[in-house]
């Protein structure tokens, strides 16, 4: 049996340990066209920011491909797959066979066709080498001010980092409210609060259409409503699309907007899995297949498929969005569905918002179970609320503790929660 | 492998298991320091929770497929080896509280005034009995053989 992985991130090192669980043994290799040890996306802000250096961006401690057994090729792009011939080619000439593959290529950073995007000083942020380039070009051009475009979550974190090296900010959004995917109305406009209070231009429901520069530099930037803001700095935050180049039209795997994958993260081609930020995989709670960009999910979707590769069946439970980010310094969580469709009243909100302390709790309910939670500021113990999301417990018998400042396990109904804890695990 | 059992029908609320756990974790491990001179003071990483009669004490469970170990987006939370214990390491740690988010026991928390780092029950690392275990007055906390007890749920 040979295993061969695209990628080294989140979804490739849970696959290598899914697989290891089950194989001890066989050959396992990792392409990827970043050069690294498999390090930690999400900390590239915190680099960019000057929070940890680049010693510590490692995702795994320097001996984890010996350990596992792991060869790699790093450094090294794959330009096709071929799925007839059980062969993945490499850029440069070579190829590599496999037994089982799996695909987790990650996304790509999405950039609009507007004038003035390929000027140097125009950047994408989604890798450790964006990062350097990004920190270099701060440092050798003295730069000051910065736009950063999507108030997303890469957007929020591009602005803390900036922020960090004491930059002056503008975000630019789309939609008319930031963080308008994982967060709801009202704590959307709390982050708002939150941005301004520490120096951030927010212009929502707005849209840079032109970038100028001039003499080498960047000038400014322009938006739709015809206003310039100056910047020496441009981000693109806009977010990721599953990264599917890579795989041919009439390969036999079937590419929707991601790599469509069943319970057992295969595609549609023998033999070839998927997993992570290239792929569309089920959510539980809309029972949908679209692509959840997010760091825990793309590790649990790599093991499952290694699990799986290794030819011990396992299935993968689906997933649903999650994030724990902060909006400087102001920690917040968000899980599941927030923002629930106006549905008739399939839907049930309980919340508390305090304006003085900005703390911030909301659940959605539909029916007897918790779907979505949201916190800002007091974010503890959330996870007993995201276990009640992923578990889909009936929450009757509880439900006037749930916004309670004691709720907590003892809230549970006994049998729920002597099952919790003596089980080995946390599935009931 | 031995696990920490909890169990709430022994549990008389005196909370001596969370004392225990926070000198434990000071630098000092001396009761009277830890509390009165050590700035910031350890933290507990179990927890009692307490209404009318009932109340139970409740630290990490060590998970065969650890929520947080998978949401770690540092590595920071690992599993050692030797005793298949969830652990974090501090000083990878970044604060970003993605295993806050998920961990079912709301078992993992904030060490805000100190490390930054999330703090969690680590079995007393080195130690033949953890704290809290050894000072539990009635056996409501004890420390067994994964398996061994009855009903089980593996
Ligand atoms: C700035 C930033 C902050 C983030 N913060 C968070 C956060 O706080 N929490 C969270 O949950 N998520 C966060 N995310 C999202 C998270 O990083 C992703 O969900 C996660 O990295 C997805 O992992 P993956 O394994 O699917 O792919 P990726 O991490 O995208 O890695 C893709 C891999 O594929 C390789 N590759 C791609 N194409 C090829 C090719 N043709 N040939 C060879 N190799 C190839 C790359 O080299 C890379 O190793 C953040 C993302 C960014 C950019």
């Amino acid at each position: 049996m040979r295993y061969v992985i695209i990628g080294n991130s989140a979804a490739a090192i849970g696959c290598v340990e899914g697989i290891r669980h089950h194989d001890p043994d066989s050959p396992i290799t990792i392409v990827a066209d970043e050069p690294h040890h498999t390090y930690s996306r999400p900390l590239i802000s915190y680099l960019l920011g000057g929070l940890v250096d680049e010693n510590r961006m490692g995702y795994r401690p320097p001996d984890f491909y010996e350990k596992n057994r792991v060869e790699t090729l790093l450094g090294v792009q794959v330009t096709e797959i071929d799925p007839q011939g059980r062969s993945i080619s490499l850029a440069g000439g070579g190829e590599l066979s496999y037994d089982r593959l799996l695909i987790s290529t990650g996304g790509k950073p999405f950039v609009p066709p507007i004038p003035g995007a390929n000027l140097p000083g125009v950047f994408t942020f989604v890798t450790w080498e964006e990062a350097r380039q990004i920190g270099h070009f701060i440092e050798d051009r003295q730069a000051k001010s910065a736009l950063v475009i999507g108030a997303g979550l890469i957007g929020l974190k591009t602005i803390e980092a900036l922020l960090a090296r004491g930059m002056k900010v503008t975000v630019v959004e789309l939609a008319d409210r930031v963080l308008s995917r994982i967060f709801d109305p009202t704590a959307s406009r709390m982050a708002d609060i939150i941005l301004r209070r520490e120096g951030v231009d927010v212009r929502t429901a707005n849209t840079v259409t032109e970038i100028i520069g001039r003499g080498g530099h960047l000038d400014h930037a322009v938006l739709r409503d015809g206003e310039r803001i100056d910047c020496d700095l441009v981000i693109f935050a806009i977010g990721v699309r599953p990264n599917t180049g890579l795989v041919p039209a009439d390969s036999g795997i079937r590419v929707e907007r991601g790599i469509r994958v069943d319970e057992h993260m295969r595609t549609t081609a023998p033999d070839v899995y998927a997993a992570g930020d290239c792929v569309e995989a089920y959510d539980r709670l809309t029972d949908e297949y679209h692509q959840i960009a997010i760091w825990p999910l793309a590790y649990r979707q790599g093991y499952i498929a290694g699990c799986n590769m290794a030819g011990y069946d396992r299935e993968y439970e689906g997933g649903f969005p999650m994030n724990s980010i902060s909006v400087c310094d102001v920690p917040t969580i968000s899980v599941g569905i927030i923002d629930p469709p106006d549905d008739g009243d399939r839907y049930e909100i309980m919340d508390d918002y305090d304006r003085e302390s900005l703390t911030y709790k909301k659940l959605v309910l539909r029916g007897h179970r918790l779907v979505g939670a949201m916190f800002i500021n007091d974010i503890d113990r959330a996870g007993i609320y995201t276990g009640l999301i992923r578990e889909q417990v009936d929450i009757s018998q509880f439900k006037e503790h749930l916004l309670s400042g004691s709720f907590g396990l003892i809230s549970l109904p006994k049998d729920y929660r002597k099952h919790l804890v003596m089980g080995s695990g946390i599935e009931v | 492998m031995k696990r920490i059992y909890v169990n709430e029908e022994y549990c008389i609320g005196c909370r001596l298991c969370e004392i225990h756990c926070a000198v434990q974790h000071s630098q000092s491990k001396k009761i009277i320091k830890a509390f009165k001179e050590e700035a910031p003071r350890a933290m507990a990483r179990i927890l009692v929770e307490e209404e009318g009669p009932l109340s139970f004490a409740m630290q990490c469970r060590h998970c065969e497929e650890a929520p947080c170990i998978e949401a770690c987006i540092v590595g920071a939370m690992y599993r050692d080896e030797d005793t298949g214990a969830v652990l974090c390491d501090e000083d990878r740690c970044v604060g970003c509280w993605m295993c806050v988010m998920v961990c079912p026991f709301g078992a993992i928390q904030r060490n805000v005034a100190g490390s930054k780092a999330a703090s969690k029950c680590d079995l007393c690392y080195g130690e033949e009995i953890p704290a809290c275990v050894a000072h539990c007055p009635n056996e409501a906390l004890t420390f067994v053989e994964v398996g061994s007890m009855a009903g089980e749920g593996r």
